[in-house]
């Protein structure tokens, strides 16, 4: 069964036209990432999936039902949002049994659903906390707790992450990919994170200006991008991009290599001088000039004594290389 | 070692600042005071020296506990001041939600038509609000003081407080509607506890004026049953004889409750319930 569909969903305040045509199925069980640069309309369309802002036009079923005049609190949802978002008045335990008081489910119902929520989540030590009175791990845990407890037909997630820090997002991202297998639930998470979207997602949807660049498995979208946008998207450090005729190409298109398929090659199609280098330890980043627009990345695994400023040529295997015409599109 | 010594002077200035203030503002206030406890003769004479065992003298207190029915014009300065507040905080709060989280057609207009009344004091209309009052019968009824100091009142507090509202974060209200809450819910339990200092600053501003109020209790409410404290206090004030012991010790009994429902909104003001709600 689907557990959404969108259909031509467009989304306008006032004169700007925010989300334009979106069409999109979510299988059921599937986790669904929407990336995208920032004011694209990714937080929108969730909103508008959850029933906080109306659509302009087009329909939303969730689980086969048309809810597109069902308020958020009758849509089978649940929402964790990036600030958190609890109830400050409220204690843990207290924050997660909201939404079930409200529908009037039976205490013993209630004071189940909140201990299992809390086991999975090991939240069993704040029950009895504010949440000023927890840190900002524990307080998104307790977001997501909030949203188990509902067993909503589908998770919508709104960038939970990014108010955490480097470790921590590590280890609660891999915390919500195990809830994901645990639950079998249906999720969309927004994110701007690579990292989160790659490793989490079943599918990727990837946003630019309110409309649908390309849908797909992040290795598939890796491997097989549909145009320039996507392909210099997905992918740290990010594809480069030259002009074709550099290396024997037509004309006015434009060729892509992943920084990690160039190398350095003494008859190199690619000459340029060293700008900077970064040593990461396990790679090392080289930022060559060749004199277009843009510097090339050069991304070499292990550790390589380069000066900035010298003289060095790249190379790359042709069946690695992607082309793209005047408009972006792949050819 | 340097910066230890300019902080220190810095603070130095600082409180000295304050103090001198605070010795000003409260000058007049300390001079009333003692006076209300000196007899008439030492209040002339030596109007700041503190009342000794020559000087000490009730009888201002007692005139005035005698005089009128003082408890009764305190009992409606009260109920006037608490009730107009009231109305005045929940309305305008609700109003401010309304103005701040729901985007309708003319929601800048109606924001600008709430304000309005900020820039033109109430007082012109007075002609008119008598009118008002008489022909529906509100006259001589604390109704009437109260239905005008709310009008009174209205147009700050919601300019103040939607633009407090503003800030409450959107998530917080979303999660709420997500939850099954009502927009009353949202706006009782998650809202109007994030933005009690903004209640808190507007009820300070709007209740010393009404407390004091002397115009309208005079026009719209000046039989004996409805007079206000304010009010009450002028009987000692004659236009040739002036019971200055009577009106000291009236306005020493005045300040009190304004001080009690002061350090009440204070707290409020001070303590922020705010951290750990979002972020
Ligand atoms: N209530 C609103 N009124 C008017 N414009 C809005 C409103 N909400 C969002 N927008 C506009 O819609 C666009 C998309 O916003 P949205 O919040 O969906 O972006 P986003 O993709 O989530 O960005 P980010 O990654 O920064 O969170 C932005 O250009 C924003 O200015
Ligand atoms: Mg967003």
């Amino acid at each position: 069964m689907t557990a959404l569909s969108l259909k031509n969903i467009c989304k306008s305040f006032g004169a700007v036209s925010v989300l334009k045509n979106i069409d999109l199925t979510v299988e059921e069980g599937e986790f669904v990432v929407f990336v995208g640069p920032s004011g694209c309309g990714k937080s929108t369309l969730l909103r508008v999936i959850a029933g906080l802002e109306d659509a302009t036009s087009g329909s939303i079923e969730i689980a086969g039902s048309l809810v597109n005049d069902i308020p958020p609190a009758r849509r089978g949802i649940a929402m964790v949002f990036q600030s958190y978002a609890l109830y400050p008045h409220l204690t843990v335990h207290d924050n997660m049994a909201l939404a079930l008081k409200q529908e009037k489910q039976p205490k013993t119902e209630i004071a189940e659903r909140v201990d299992e929520a809390s086991r999975i989540l090991s939240l069993g030590d704040y029950l009895q906390r504010r949440p000023s009175e927890l840190s900002g791990g524990q307080r998104q845990r307790v977001a997501i707790g909030r949203a188990i407890v509902r067993e909503p037909k589908l998770f919508l997630f709104d960038e939970p992450l990014s108010n955490l820090d480097a470790a921590l997002r590590m280890n609660t991202r891999i915390e919500i990919a195990k809830l994901h297998r645990t639950l079998k639930a249906s999720m969309i998470y927004v994110t701007h994170d690579q990292t989160e979207a790659m490793t989490l997602a079943s599918k990727i949807v990837v946003l630019r200006d309110g409309r649908v660049e390309q849908v797909g498995a992040p290795m598939e979208l890796y491997n097989n991008p549909a145009n320039r946008f996507v392909a210099g998207f997905l992918g740290s450090p990010a594809m480069n991009f030259f002009p074709a005729e550099m290396v024997g190409g037509r004309k006015g298109t434009v060729a892509g290599v992943r920084p990690e398929h160039l190398r350095i090659s003494q008859t190199g199609r690619l000459a340029g001088t060293v700008v900077h280098v970064e040593k990461l330890g396990g790679d090392t980043n080289v930022l060559v000039d060749i004199g277009t627009e843009d510097n090339l990345t050069l991304r070499l695994f292990g550790q390589y004594d380069i000066e900035a400023e010298a003289k060095i040529a790249l190379d790359f295997d042709d069946n690695h290389a992607f082309a793209f015409d005047q408009n972006g599109k792949r050819i | 070692m340097n910066k230890a010594r300019s902080n220190l002077l810095n603070s130095f200035a600082a409180h000295a600042v304050l103090i001198t203030y605070t010795l000003i503002a409260l000058f007049p206030v300390f001079v009333i005071l003692i006076n209300s406890f000196k007899t008439r003769k030492a209040i002339f004479r030596e109007p700041l020296s503190l009342p000794n065992a020559d000087s000490f003298s009730l009888i201002g207190y007692e005139t005035v506990l005698k005089q009128g029915d003082f408890f009764l014009y305190f009992q409606n300065s009260l109920i006037v001041t608490v009730v107009s507040l009231f109305l005045v905080l929940l309305f305008g709060a609700m109003a401010a939600f309304a103005l701040s989280e729901y985007r309708f057609k003319g929601n800048t207009l109606m924001g600008l038509y709430l304000a309005l009344g900020i820039m033109i004091p109430i007082r012109i209309g007075t002609v008119a609000i008598l009118d008002l009052m008489v022909q529906t019968g509100l006259v001589n009824t604390l109704w009437a003081l109260i239905l005008v100091y709310t009008a009174q009142g209205l147009p700050l507090a919601v300019f103040i407080l939607s633009e407090f509202m503003r800030q409450v974060s959107d998530d917080l209200k979303n999660a709420g509607r997500i939850d099954g809450l009502s927009e009353y819910t949202i706006f009782f339990r998650l809202v109007l506890p994030l933005v009690r200092p903004a209640m808190a600053t507007v009820a300070v501003f709007n209740m010393i004026p009404i407390w004091n109020d002397l115009w309208f209790p005079l026009i719209l409410a000046p039989a004996e049953e409805t007079k206000t404290l304010t009010l009450g206090s002028q009987v000692f004030i004659g236009q040739f004889v002036t019971d200055w012991n009577a009106v000291l010790s009236a306005l020493s009994l005045a300040i009190l409750p304004v001080m009690a429902l002061y350090v009440i909104f204070s707290r409020q003001l001070i303590r922020g319930i705010t951290s750990g709600a979002v972020k």
